[in-house]
């Protein structure tokens, strides 16, 4: 019970992004001409926000196997980042291993990532909640988005606001500064030089480049010592 | 599009996102992790963190303010927020505040 608590106190402001994100896949799946039953299978199945969307327009497009292959491998091939470096924290995580891995998207990365106080069941369960948020919304846009009241405009912002509290307190956190400031000085030259669609691979070698650059030069200097 | 050309398309996708999720764990997984793949475990974290508030705000227009303003400011005050309480909750309620406000008065 516990466990499930602190799972979902933690996960509270994925749950906000989420909702709200899926609640507008569901409608724009919806008025694509897809209702629930495809919101809930992809979101069951795929189980990627910035997917998903993508999946939206390479479905009406009557895109071709190879196309939509491609276009996944690429939209999130970022998530290759996000396992190399779980490899350690997920080793002893059975039976949960591969459920946590299948669903490490984005937000919940984020919320694993830094939190050395997690254990494989608090990995499990916030990995299960976040999933849950997810097919909650879509599958709620599906089917009744358009005739909720509310303006939902700008509450996607969560999901910036909660990658921006884990930098904050990363910076906070940690002693070596270097890690960040690669990470966010390398996108935002990527971004510029390759532009917003284009920019996440490129951003990804760079960064791997000069973090193993960085720990050359710092074992150099040791040595040196 | 049938709709078995949508449901293959769709199990299509989910199986190569999976296959994405899984190779590290594959390649890497086996024995003991080599020292390297540890060492970036220890310093990915916060540089991808970097690259998503990138990727997030990829879209900001310094053309008008309503592109560029909202986002900035609720940028600042996640950050001025989270430094102070510590909290993820309040700071992301802050910073997702005034945005959405300044989104509707700008």
């Amino acid at each position: 019970m516990n466990k499930i608590r602190k799972a979902f106190v933690k996960t509270i402001p994925v749950m906000a992004g989420y909702l709200v994100l899926g609640l507008g896949f569901g409608i724009v799946l919806q008025n694509h001409g897809y209702g629930v039953f495809y919101a809930l299978i992809m979101s069951v199945l795929i189980y990627a926000g910035s997917m998903q969307f993508m999946a939206i327009n390479l479905i009406t497009a009557g895109a071709g196997m190879i196309t939509v292959a491609l276009t996944t491998l690429m939209v999130n091939a970022r998530h290759l980042f996000y396992g190399i470096s779980m490899v350690d924290k997920y080793k002893d995580t059975k039976p949960y291993k591969p459920y946590i891995i299948f669903a490490l998207t984005d937000e919940t990365y984020s919320l694993v990532c830094s939190d050395d106080s997690l254990d494989k069941k608090d990995f499990f369960y916030i990995s299960l909640f976040d999933h849950i948020y997810w097919i909650t919304g879509s599958v709620l846009g599906a089917l009744v988005g358009e005739l909720v009241p509310f303006d939902f405009a700008g509450v996607d912002f969560a999901l910036t606001a909660l990658f921006v509290s884990i930098v904050t307190d990363q910076w906070i956190q940690n002693k070596d500064h270097m890690p960040a400031i690669i990470g966010i000085l390398s996108s935002v030259v990527c971004l510029i030089i390759f532009g917003g669609a284009n920019f996440l691979i490129p951003s990804m070698v760079v960064i791997t480049v000069l973090l193993s650059l960085l720990d050359i030069i710092r074992k150099r200097g040791k040595a040196n010592e | 599009m049938s709709n078995t050309v949508v449901l293959i398309s769709i199990l299509i996708m989910a199986l190569v996102t999976a296959l994405i999720r899984f190779i590290p764990f594959f390649v890497f997984g086996r024995k003991k992790t080599p020292a390297y793949i540890e060492y970036l475990g220890k310093v990915l974290p916060a540089a991808v963190m970097g690259m998503l508030v990138v990727y997030c705000l990829k879209d900001m227009r310094f053309d008008e303010y309503v592109n560029f303003v909202p986002g900035l400011v609720g940028v600042i005050l996640t950050v001025i927020v989270q430094a102070l309480k510590r909290n993820p909750i309040y700071s992301i309620l802050a910073g997702t505040i005034i945005y959405m406000i300044l989104l509707r008065v700008i």
